[in-house]
């Protein structure tokens, strides 16, 4: 398909222009000016319309597609939170207004949304403060870390390494670096949760912390994970909780009543906040009182008036992180997502989600080999190693799904399993809509004895075949007007 | 499914989780049905005061958001997509990102942009990071120029990294040329710029570039893109890493987000660039197709070595404004830059004449500038908010000394009248 | 898999081949072939001194990407320029055309701490 730059036709315009009411102005002196104005494209709104829906038609999406996709927790966006988003009065709100001197009584609302999300987030996690201001998962990762080097910096102790387990997610060891960590891992035992004697090992004075997933990447709630706390906390270590997994537990346990002293949580998993084909996402972050001096500036308070403010003067803050408040229109679509769901429907969310996570586990496993044969939480993780001794890999497996107009489960990840199948029904997905992903899951393996390869030309049915991905690294076109 | 499972209840799915590790707590209130929350948070919104007519900028502009925009990117296929890493069914958000990347260049006029970043701030953040590992080197000079708000920002991630840092200040509005060349030397990664900067002021930035690169120091400048309808690029005057903020570029306001941090660079460079890079490259039968490069950089692979922790991008905002700036297309986007000139040199004018008002002239603006009152001008500020009207930002806030002065933006989207209500409420208030 | 005989190896699966007191240094066939194909490589510049076991250089495939470190102390005295071009080369060719850098090599007792190809041989049969 032909690219936005190639269907433009000199002097066709998109949007109308209004004329100036204030007619010609004096200008900028030449020295100041761009020679050449910018190559954008040349097209009508209707021109524009077409090519953009013919994109979309390109893709595969949650409204069109079930999404698999282990810990990336890919679940229904309901329709009403785009509403919400879209109401004047947050749309076109500055952020700037309440900065000005009375500016705070101006955007009470906001505030209000901004208060309001952290009461729900505290008590539904057992902490007790919470920062709106990371932009997406990753950088309230990286805010708890900096909070937590920050702890230790005023207590004058002398931290080096954060504690990981084996199978983490690449950006905890690109955020404790980031903070002038090093990261030290964990091997997990063979119930594929962390191994305790090789824990014990690690853990030393020089431990700032331990940062997990719980339940873990396996899909395993780790019952010692109040015990380890206690191990962590022995050396003065904070305890980490990173939120990837948290839609598998709501009301049924709470990071902060098990010894977890800091939690980010990715709310595109847990709230159902759009995940836009790679965001934008939010990613708040909960401390409880030991951490609490440090939190990012600005922090929202409630006076007595009932009036909401915004608070600078925290001189231990780590100070902003983000320009503002956070991705507020993300932040907005949670709150709205927990209003409707209320305290029976969070806990139902977690139910189902585990309940459907079993259910796959169950009747796949007789065909695919689980990595680890447990009551799982809200995923599961399986591995092709049979079918790849056939000749049929992760990869290819995925390749047939696609075929299937079913979207691939993550695969090769946790790297601690081999030809790792992870997979994450979600609690939105129905019955149906498993029996039909498991019976093709059955159909590819049967097909793996019979045929397998026929796999290796898959996919047929999308627009494109498999792509030249060294093609790509080698060549570095990554612009059309340098191509 | 239960039976399937083999236990009786959903209850016994959570067994691992042991009876003293069961919530303290869990008391939130009961759900609400689809129209009670909308109801319930439009009435939130209502103590939101919007009906201002608003000179607020600081970086972030009331520009007007086409229709077609929010059609488009209202579509389930962009918006509930996951980040593109299956390129077979993919393509829509792989090729909307590449042009994207490509309109990003032409707007800046550099060789290679990234398929975004969070927000303006922690993009010029990456960007100092980026420059200290291409030099090797550890220190910083950095305009007072740029936005106090993002030099806020890099000094909470650098505190603990070992960065020296030194700011210059801005002289008639302008870079400082005399003390920042006194502080370049063998130790200096980079100099960080803004243009417009802060107090609105445009500037040719070439000479000090050019001195830049005869020491082997970085130039890396934030940009306003809506100013680059018309005003020098950053390609043209030299610089080697551009940041900025795109809100301008069709995105509303949002209370400070979700915004769209962009980046490009020199193509020598692009190995050292945080953030996903979208490629163009053949399928397995010679089509062309799009896909995710480079990725050896990123944390999923290159870990505690990765060029940033970064794992998500801001995608929907990127193709968010890709669809912005193919509807405006090359003449539209001139002319909506003009306009936004045009306006605010009108509101200059117009403010020169009142009694109480000094507005600085000593070098070009584009749509927002500087202005000093006779009065505080959080004050000023305050009154007019009486009036209906959001009347600038008071630069005391983060400037000391200066809190007589305010920076007032003029997007199209302010019509004459209201520019000359404004000029007659200012005077009245300047005169009480 | 083939293993020059001549050559010295380290369990990063790097080579180094001495003659007198300069050391051609690259990855071994068992590196490239688990690295795949090769899109990009980071050369060290000439002069650059390296310590024994440093990293002096990085290569990239689409899904991974390794560092190299330096079998031995040492100076550089060359780089293999036309990886640039053809990254490839080291597929191809890893012992041969495929060359990372050469060193004058600052302390030849370093040998001890490297792996003969019969050692190496066995070390890969015990990982593999």
């Amino acid at each position: 398909m032909k690219l936005i730059f190639e269907k433009s036709v000199e002097g066709r315009q998109g949007f109308g222009i209004p004329q100036s009411d204030v007619g010609p102005q004096e200008g900028i002196p030449e020295k100041y000016k761009r020679e050449k104005p910018a190559c954008f494209p040349e097209a009508s709104e209707l021109d524009i319309v077409r090519h953009f829906t013919d994109l979309a038609h390109k893709n595969f999406s949650i409204d069109t597609h079930f999404y698999p996709l282990g810990s990336c927790t890919m679940k229904y966006n309901p329709k009403f939170a785009d509403v919400v988003t879209q109401i004047p009065g947050f749309a076109n709100l500055h952020p700037l207004l309440p900065q000005l001197t009375k500016g705070e009584t101006l955007s009470q609302g906001a505030i209000e949304v901004l208060y309001e999300t952290e009461q729900w987030l505290c008590e539904m996690t057992g902490m007790d403060h919470f920062t709106m201001q990371p932009l997406a998962g990753a950088h309230g990762e990286l805010t708890g870390v900096m909070m937590m080097a920050a702890y230790h910096k005023a207590k004058g102790n002398q931290k080096t390494h954060i504690i990981v387990p084996d199978s983490s997610h690449g950006t905890n060891p690109a955020t404790a670096a980031i903070a002038g960590y090093n990261i030290v891992a964990v091997p997990s035992d063979e119930n594929g949760v962390m191994n305790m004697e090789e824990l014990a090992k690690r853990i030393t004075d020089e431990t700032a912390g331990l940062m997990l997933t719980c339940p873990n990447t396996h899909g395993i709630f780790n019952s010692n994970i109040d015990k380890i706390a206690k191990m962590i906390h022995a050396v003065d270590g904070i305890m980490y909780y990173d939120g990837a997994n948290l839609n598998a537990i709501l009301g049924r346990c709470r990071p902060g009543d098990i010894g977890f002293d800091v939690i980010h949580i990715n709310v595109h998993k847990t709230f159902a906040t759009p995940h836009g084909g790679g965001g934008p996402g939010a990613g708040p972050v909960g401390v409880t009182k030991k951490l609490e001096p440090y939190l990012p500036i600005s922090r929202v308070v409630k006076h007595e008036n009932g009036q909401f403010g915004l608070d600078y003067d925290y001189p231990h803050s780590i100070g902003y992180v983000a320009p503002f408040y956070g991705n507020f229109g993300i932040i907005l679509r949670a709150y709205a997502y927990m209003l409707m769901l209320g305290q029976e429907g969070l806990k139902q969310t977690s139910n189902h989600a585990v309940l459907n996570a079993n259910y796959i586990k169950e009747r796949l496993k007789e065909h695919y080999a689980l990595a680890y044969d447990h009551i799982c939480m809200h995923e599961s993780v399986f591995s092709a190693s049979l079918q790849a001794q056939r000749g049929v890999h992760a990869i290819d497996i995925a390749k047939f799904l696609i075929d299937k107009n079913i979207h691939p489960p993550t695969i090769y990840f946790p790297l601690t399993v081999k030809e790792a199948i992870m997979i994450e029904p979600t609690e939105t997905e129905s019955k149906e809509t498993l029996d039909e992903f498991i019976e093709t899951m059955i159909e590819a393996d049967s097909l793996s004895k019979t045929d397998p390869d026929s796999f290796h030309n898959c996919p047929q049915s999308t627009p494109i075949n498999r792509p030249d991905e060294v093609k790509a690294a080698k060549e570095m076109n990554t612009n059309y007007f340098a191509s | 499914m239960l039976k399937v499972i083999g236990v009786n209840t959903i209850d016994d799915l959570f067994a691992d989780i042991q009876p003293h590790q069961k919530p303290k707590s869990f008391d939130l209130p009961n759900g609400l049905s689809e129209f009670e929350v909308i109801e319930k948070i439009k009435r939130i919104a209502e103590k939101n005061t919007t009906n201002l007519i608003s000179f607020l900028g600081g970086g972030y502009y009331d520009h007007y958001v086409p229709a077609a925009v929010t059609a488009l990117i209202s579509r389930g296929e962009f918006s509930t997509a996951y980040t593109p890493y299956q390129p077979e069914c993919s393509q829509g958000t792989l090729q909307a990102l590449y042009e994207y990347q490509s309109a990003i260049c032409t707007l800046t006029e550099m060789d290679v942009a990234n398929a975004s970043l969070y927000d303006g701030g922690t993009a010029l953040y990456e960007a100092i990071m980026m420059a200290i590992r291409i030099t090797r080197r550890k220190k910083i000079v950095m305009d007072g120029g740029v936005s106090p708000i993002y030099r806020k920002i890099i000094h909470s991630y650098t505190n603990n990294l070992n960065i020296e840092f030194k700011e210059t200040p801005v002289v008639h509005g302008q870079s400082d040329r005399d003390q920042i060349n006194n502080l370049l030397d063998k130790d200096t990664a980079a100099i960080i710029l803004q243009n417009p900067n802060f107090f609105g002021t445009i500037d040719d930035h070439s000479d000090i570039i050019q001195k830049a690169h005869e020491q082997g120091i970085l130039v890396i400048e934030s940009v306003y893109p809506v100013s680059l309808g018309i005003v020098k690029t950053p390609g043209e005057m030299g610089v080697d890493i551009v940041t900025g903020e795109g809100q301008s570029l069709g995105l509303p306001l949002n209370f400070g987000g979700p915004y769209l941090g962009f980046m490009s660079t020199r193509k020598k460079y692009i190995r050292k660039m945080p953030g996903r890079i979208v490629g163009k490259t053949i399928d397995s039968s010679g089509k062309s197709c799009f896909v995710n490069t480079l990725q050896a950089r990123e944390q999923h692979i290159r870990r505690e070595k990765a060029t940033s922790n970064i794992c998500t991008n801001v995608s929907l905002c990127a193709v968010q404004s890709l669809i912005y700036m193919s509807l405006l297309g090359k003449q539209g986007f001139v002319n909506l830059s003009q306009l936004n000139l045009d306006k605010a040199e009108f509101m200059r004018k117009t403010l020169e004449t009142i009694e109480g008002v000094e507005v600085k002239r000593s070098s070009p603006t584009f749509n927002e500038f500087t202005v000093r009152l006779a009065k505080e001008a959080s004050v000023v500020i305050n009154a007019m908010i009486e009036k209906g009207f959001a009347a600038g930002f008071p630069l005391g806030r983060y400037y000391k000394g200066m809190e007589n002065y305010m920076i007032v933006a003029v997007t199209e989207k302010r019509t004459k009248e209201e520019i000359l209500k404004y000029a007659e409420c200012l005077k009245e208030i300047l005169s009480q | 898999m083939e293993i020059i005989d001549h050559y010295l190896y380290t369990k990063e699966h790097e080579w180094i081949n001495i003659e007198e007191n300069q050391g051609t240094i690259g990855i071994s066939e068992y590196a490239q072939s688990s690295l795949g194909d090769i899109t990009f490589v980071e050369l060290p510049a000439a002069d650059d001194e390296f310590d024994q076991a440093a990293q002096f250089a990085s290569v990239e495939s689409v899904k991974a990407a390794s560092d190299i470190y330096s079998p031995m102390s040492g100076k550089i005295i060359e780089v293999n320029e036309d990886l640039v071009e053809e990254p490839e080369l080291i597929n191809k060719s890893a012992y041969e055309n495929g060359w990372i850098a050469k060193i004058k090599l600052a302390d030849l007792s370093e040998t001890e701490d490297l792996m003969t190809a019969d050692d190496y041989r066995k070390f890969l049969e015990s990982i593999v």
